[in-house]
């Protein structure tokens, strides 16, 4: 479990967090939500350590990250698998080698048993046949899923997800929402996906947090978003007049019911 | 600092090997066709412009030889193989490392545990410490062949004269000299680049700023370690 006690952060004089007090849970795809520039992207990269908080702690089971020196730091981070929005795969790798590239440098596995890995996370995430590939041969959601299978091949406890469903077309965006979502049952890890994107909060939604202007406005899980009458909530879900309009439809026709 | 995490300990050796291999290959192989064609018009030039400087005087012309070589090993050769080597390669390391960093590979490695500076910068400056040596050494005696062609060729000079002056007043310590350069050189050039790469922050234009800066700067320190070498050891 992941849990951060008041996190704040500030650029200058900006204040991006004002204190974020949560938990994220293991076993559970959990969700930072919001609109953009709220802060969200700032919270995932303090909680993997890529940017140091203001104030504040987080605690990776009992270990308090914040208080570790960068040595410390690296020893949790083995621990941890990251998917970024660009899936920030290596260019001159193949994705063989990309995939292949944290067991060279932390592991001490024969050739055999790398490439063993290396296929199992490359089926684990439906692809096959495309090893030697470099990644400006795939398609986005390739890399997306090579993005997985890199981030999964050390067996991480943590993984985290920078928008996976930004620049995919919603049907390969539910295909990644649902990997992700298998992969945390599957393997009991603690998976943080940072996320504006309305399918995945109510399709894999199991501990939703959401960031309004740099403060926790809301939490809950996909079954109580469309029941909760916070304003903040329900603005960010219904932002869209086509939503509203949708939303006031049905609350007319079960009031007439 | 960027130095200091730099030459920590690597987590894999055996990583750091064939990315130093990699990068040898790339700095030595890849620049070896440019240092040679710049090497040899040099030494043509130092010759040719030495020729009609000694025309009409009564220094013997056999001198030409003996300045080609010294000229070459003690300035030309370091120097200017080290200042082309700053626009070559440490634009393009800078350039790579700043593109890791904007595309957040270096994000990615930090993520997973990896020390970037370490993985990044310290296979750059091995591999730069042992294939710019070689190269200037290439390059030296590339512009002394290329002093022969210009003058044995055009009939400038014979043969024997030539030889006769690049084998006259040798001296042991201008090689020392020379190669105490081109470490000091290829070891600015890489730090410079690298370290203009791994901090640059914004988009691409910031990207290609960082890279002229990687060049401006290291070709700055280049002339004033040039300078600093010269005064301390002669």
């Amino acid at each position: 479990m992941i849990r951060t006690i008041d996190i704040h952060k500030s650029f200058g004089d900006q204040q991006v967090l004002k204190g974020i007090t949560t938990e994220f849970f293991p076993g559970k795809t959990n969700l930072i939500i919001g609109r953009s520039g709220a802060g969200k992207t700032v919270l995932l990269k303090i909680l993997v350590g890529l940017v140091s908080p203001t104030s504040g702690d987080i605690f990776y089971g009992d270990v308090n990250f914040s208080q570790l020196n960068k040595k410390e730091m690296r020893t949790i981070r083995m621990k941890v698998g990251m998917l970024f929005q660009g899936s920030a795969l290596f260019d001159s790798m193949t994705v063989e080698e990309n995939i292949r590239f944290p067991l060279d440098m932390f592991t001490h596995m024969t050739w055999k048993e790398k490439a063993m890995q290396v296929d199992s996370c490359l089926e684990r995430v439906s692809l096959g046949q495309v090893h030697k590939k470099y990644p400006s041969e795939v398609s986005g959601g390739m890399q997306k899923r090579v993005g997985i299978a890199r981030a999964i091949v050390l067996n991480p406890e943590y993984l985290f997800c920078d928008e996976p469903n930004s620049g995919l077309d919603p049907k390969t965006a539910i295909v990644i929402d649902e990997l992700i979502r298998d992969i945390t049952i599957d393997k009991n890890i603690t998976t943080v996906i940072n996320t504006h994107d309305m399918n995945s909060v109510m399709e894999i939604g199991d501990n939703i947090v959401l960031v309004h202007e740099g403060r926790l406005a809301w939490r809950g899980d996909k079954s109580q978003v469309l029941e909760s009458t916070d304003e903040t909530l329900q603005q960010f879900i219904f932002a869209s007049p086509f939503l509203q309009r949708l939303r006031a439809s049905a609350l007319e026709r079960s009031q007439e019911g | 600092m960027m130095m200091g995490t730099a030459l920590a300990r690597p987590e894999r050796t055996y990583m750091y090997y064939r990315e130093t291999t990699r990068q040898m290959n790339d700095i030595g192989v890849g620049s070896l066709v440019i240092v040679i064609l710049i090497s040899l018009f040099i030494g043509a030039v130092t010759a040719v412009q030495f020729s009609y400087q000694l025309d009409g005087t009564l220094v013997p012309l056999y001198y030409i030889g003996y300045i080609v070589r010294d000229s070459t090993i003690i300035e030309l050769a370091p120097t200017i193989t080290c200042l082309v080597l700053a626009g070559k390669v440490g634009s393009n390391m800078s350039s790579e490392i700043g593109g890791m960093r904007q595309k957040e590979h270096i994000d990615a490695m930090e993520i997973m545990g990896v020390n970037t500076a370490g993985y990044l910068v310290l296979p750059k400056i091995i591999a730069a410490l042992v294939v710019i040596p070689l190269l200037v050494a290439i390059a030296a005696f590339v512009s002394i062949v290329g002093g022969y062609l210009a003058m044995v060729l055009t009939g400038s000079l014979s043969d024997n004269d030539y030889i006769m002056g690049v084998r006259s007043f040798f001296q042991e310590y201008n090689v020392f000299m020379m190669f105490v350069k081109a470490v000091v050189f290829a070891f600015i050039l890489t730090s410079v680049s690298c370290y203009q790469g791994y901090y640059v922050k914004g988009g691409s234009i910031e990207l290609g700023k960082a890279s002229t800066n990687a060049v401006v700067f290291s070709d700055i320190l280049i002339l004033l370690a040039d300078y600093l070498i010269a005064s301390v050891l002669t």
